[in-house]
């Protein structure tokens, strides 16, 4: 079962109204990998990503996540996730600790199990003087680091970050991957959408959308030999435009 | 005339600092970019220059004219686009473009040669409302807003952030024709890669400059060899470079790891002989130039 | 010299057209925000219909078969005359006519009555005689408002009573009588409603509209844009202002017309000195407006604050639904600061008992106060900057 295809979708298409958003995806990602999921602003990235954690039923086709039916399921695909985004993750009113007892709290943790998770997040993240400080106080580059640490506290299947690192300075971008290395090796597989290109080349499959269908599907170094490109920023305007 | 001269400038919010004594000029003409992360002070900074703020230390001067006694006079001849687009989103495009025009005293006809360029792309979508548009268009529109008086300066602040790398190739390209048409820019970014497409550049990190100059004298200042290292395994031949005892830093870069080391004067091939000695497969190594992120990281790392 | 010459442009450009181009630039810009937004807009005009129309035919807090019961220590021709007058008014039915005071207390018990009416012994021979005769109102104040409701029917319909059959010395009734509906003799509380609802929804659509606006601009980051521009502050003020004094207008008119055509509301008074005393009024929850959007910085803090600091105030405390006098001396006192409080003074004195201005002297210099005040406030508190 190692290679099981943990997300799978097979011509997954979402309208709305005339406008189709997302048009007849197709792509499967395997357990422990690491997926860049590109695209162009309105590209239908974002509507993508909410049919897979069942925030959004599907117009038509299949998808399944983490083994469960998107249309019927979504409860179960909740329970199976985990979700980070750059505008919101974390409450901004409430101490590192409190969220962290919240969110280990929603994702069914026991007292004991929070308790456990907090000290090794705080040791772990080199944060545990700040831990009675409000998350707003906060640099950004540890908000997301803790944010990230917080999405994948119940060890969901699969972790989906939507754009984590925008605005964050480069050195906290990349303690940023290598946590996220750090988790794929662990077994978690990791969804990924970035604007920065240099980050695109960390992933083992990107796929780019264009105009709500998938325009490409490879290996990094795969779509850099078949667009004849030298990074994946050239691969990407070559696509897009 | 310098358009923007800043002189030691502060600025506090409560008991946090977000602009540590900063101090640079802009000449008529130029690029100007401020370079940083969230949290930098880019748009603290360019809230004193259009005079929305008030520094607590130091003057800062744009087009001759103080920010704090001149303010009115300055709001007249600069163009100011702040982070989020700031359009009216339930006005058309060409409301928005109308309205923008008519309270700076001037008709969209008067300036139109100076926007067509950009207008033209989105004057299919005239009559659909702001809020409608995508990220790029919206940026492209507000660029549009910000630039119907002909200002003399134009301040943008982060107009490329959270716009995919294709739009944002477009607006850089429009900004180039505008510095043509003799317009003084300073744009703010926390893309490192935008940094090469200003004439001169401020790396800007928790309120203070990390270095001004221009994006190739930065990068000159680069003092150590940087080596780009690519294997079959990228975490295992990052953990591995971790390890080494010569190592100063190591980064990933792409498809490549950015590597430094402690030594002066270390070839490649002491590198590649030492990592062949641990069984990594498929090794590429090669000396390399650095670029503006590597030299932020290096000076991030000095402070 | 180019310099002087951008001087002269500039000073020309001060006086001239460009400004008021500006303007009305803006203007038209702040009609297109509201009427593009539809359902707020429907709010705004469908609220004082529903409103008026919910006071005006459901809640009208009228009174009809009220169960009473009476007690006659006389039972002579003048007390059997005043409960024909009670009884046939439609308002209330007799329930039971009661032999000693003993009885009254097990019969509110019941809870079916609402109000006992004594009349004392010798009451024909006492009001013939002494000119004075006492009659006792005991209501079940369990209802407070209802209570007072039929007290005052009560007592309405005893004077007109009195009237009637006296024309020369009055008998005083030992109640009192509520001063209000000496003015509404109809006991319409449809008139009543009038005054406050007007109160409410200028100080909605002025107060909480304006607020509401100024903000979003903060909220949207366009207010960084204007201000970094050459409008000035008080052109964006006033730009602002002036669409919503001009729906306030008329969500006035529409109050007063319906009120008017449909429940046949008098306007006794001037209605020119009715539509400059609510434009007084406008003025005042405007300036209110302004200041609230200066101390707040998103939409949800200036609507609880317009909601929380003006709505209940103005509708609690302004003798729109409870009177004044009735309240604690403390409640008083702070009522004071409610601008509602005085317009609707004025509204009442000028339309149900057509007061000229000589009557509303006072009140219509506390608002003028209040205005100036506010005004001045905010204008000290309206930042050109975002600091």
């Amino acid at each position: 079962m190692e290679n099981e295809n943990i997300i799978y979708a097979e011509n997954l298409t979402k309208k709305f109204g005339s406008f189709v958003a997302v048009n007849s995806i197709s792509f499967s990602v395997k357990k422990g990998e690491i997926y860049g999921f590109l695209g162009a602003n309105g590209a239908g990235k974002t509507t993508a990503i909410r049919m897979l954690c069942g925030l959004s039923t599907p117009s038509s086709g299949k998808a399944t996540v983490a083994g469960f039916d998107v249309y019927k399921q979504t409860e179960n695909i909740k329970k199976n996730i985990g979700y980070m985004s750059q505008k919101f993750s974390l409450y901004e009113d409430l101490t590192v600790k409190e969220n962290i007892t919240f969110y280990g709290g929603i994702y069914g943790l026991s007292d004991k199990e929070i308790k456990e998770k907090t000290e090794y997040l705080l040791d772990i993240l080199k944060i545990g003087d700040a831990k009675d400080k409000l998350i707003k106080s906060l640099p950004l580059g540890w908000k997301q680091k803790l944010a990230f640490s917080v999405a994948v506290i119940h060890n969901p299947k699969i972790v989906f970050l939507d754009e984590p690192t925008g605005g964050v300075d480069p050195l906290t971008r990349r303690q940023f991957w290598n946590m996220i290395y750090e988790e794929a090796s662990r077994g978690i597989t990791v969804f990924v959408t970035t604007h920065y290109m240099d980050e695109a080349e960390y992933c083992n499959r990107v796929s780019i959308m264009s105009d709500g269908i998938i325009a490409a599907l490879d290996t990094p170094s795969k779509l850099k030999e078949k667009y004849n490109a030298n990074t994946m920023h050239e691969v990407f305007v070559k696509i897009a435009r | 005339m310098k358009i923007v001269e800043v002189k030691n400038i502060v600025k506090t919010f409560d008991k946090t600092t977000a602009v540590d004594d900063v101090s640079f000029e802009v000449e008529q003409g130029e690029i100007f970019g401020l370079i940083g992360p969230d949290g930098a002070g880019k748009t603290t900074l360019f809230r004193m220059l259009t005079t929305l703020l008030k520094p607590v230390k130091g003057n800062a001067k744009v087009l001759g004219l103080d920010v704090v006694k001149n303010y009115k006079q300055i709001r007249k001849k600069v163009g100011y686009m702040p982070g989020r687009f700031s359009l009216y989103q339930d006005l058309s495009v060409e409301e928005n473009l109308k309205f923008f025009a008519t309270i700076f005293g001037t008709t969209v006809e008067e300036n139109y040669n100076l926007i067509k360029d950009i207008y033209i792309l989105l004057e299919p979508f005239k009559k659909r409302k702001a809020g409608k548009l995508s990220g790029g268009m919206k940026q492209k529109l507000a660029l549009c807003c910000a630039l119907i008086h002909k200002p003399d300066v134009l301040f943008l602040d982060e107009p490329t952030t959270g716009v995919d790398p294709v739009s944002r190739n477009e607006f850089w390209d429009m900004l180039r024709k505008l510095k043509e048409q003799g317009i003084t820019i300073l744009v703010s970014t926390p893309y490192m890669d935008e940094a090469s497409l200003c004439d001169r550049v401020a790396l800007m990190q928790k309120g203070k400059t990390l270095s001004i100059d221009t994006p190739d004298n930065i990068i000159r200042q680069f003092k150590k060899s940087l080596f780009a290292i690519h294997s079959e395994n990228q975490y295992e031949l990052f953990q591995t470079l971790m390890k080494y005892e010569h190592r100063n830093t190591v980064f990933p870069f792409g498809e490549f790891l950015h590597y430094t080391d402690k030594r002066e004067n270390i070839s490649e091939d002491e590198i590649k002989n030492y990592l062949e000695t641990l069984n990594l497969k498929g090794l590429k190594i090669k000396s390399v130039k650095p670029n503006i992120e590597d030299c932020f990281m290096a000076l991030m790392e000095e402070k | 010299m180019p310099h002087e010459i951008k001087e002269i442009s500039e000073i020309s450009d001060f006086r001239g057209i460009n400004d008021m181009k500006r303007f009305i630039g803006f203007l038209i810009k702040e009609f297109y925000h509201i009427f593009r937004d539809f359902r707020t807009l429907l709010i705004l005009f469908g609220m004082p219909v529903a409103q008026i129309l919910l006071f005006g035919f459901a809640i009208t807090n009228e009174i009809k078969d009220v169960k009473i019961a009476i007690l006659d220590e006389s039972k002579d021709n003048v007390t059997r005359e005043i409960s024909d007058k009670l009884l046939s008014s439609g308002y209330f039915l007799l329930y039971d006519n009661l032999q000693s005071v003993k009885d009254i207390e097990p019969e509110f018990r019941k809870g079916i009555i609402k109000e006992v009416i004594i009349f004392e012994p010798n009451f024909s021979d006492n009001l013939f005689k002494t000119g004075s005769a006492n009659i006792q109102l005991i209501a079940d104040a369990s209802e407070p408002n209802l209570a007072n409701m039929i007290v005052a029917y009560t007592t309405s319909i005893i004077t007109n009573y009195r009237s009637e059959i006296t024309k020369s010395e009055d008998v005083l009734p030992s109640i009192n009588t509520e001063i209000k509906m000496r003015f509404n003799p109809n006991l319409k509380s449809v008139f009543m409603f009038v005054p406050g609802l007007m109160a409410v929804i200028l100080l909605l659509v002025s107060a909480l509209m304006t607020s509401i606006s100024i903000t979003k601009e903060k909220e949207m980051g366009t207010m960084e844009v204007l201000l970094v521009s050459p409008l000035k502050p008080f052109q964006i003020i006033i730009g602002k202002v002036i669409p919503y004094l001009l729906l306030a207008f008329v969500n006035a008119f529409v109050i007063l017309g319906l009120a008017q055509f449909i429940f046949g509301v008098p306007i006794v008074g001037n209605t020119i000195l009715l539509v400059l005393e609510s434009a007084l009024f406008v003025i005042v929850a405007l300036s209110l407006g302004i200041l609230i959007s200066t101390i707040s910085n998103n939409q949800q803090t200036a609507m609880m604050i317009s909601l929380g600091g003006l709505m209940l105030p103005t509708i609690i405390l302004s003798g729109y639904i409870f009177p004044i006098e009735n309240m604690p001396i403390v409640l008083q006192i702070i009522s004071n600061a409610v601008p509602a409080r005085w317009f609707i003074a004025i509204v009442k004195g000028i339309m149900l008992k057509g007061s000229s201005f000589g009557y509303i002297m006072k009140e219509t210099f506390v608002l003028i106060g209040m205005a100036v005040f506010f005004i001045f406030l905010s204008i000290i508190k309206f930042k050109t900057r975002l600091e």
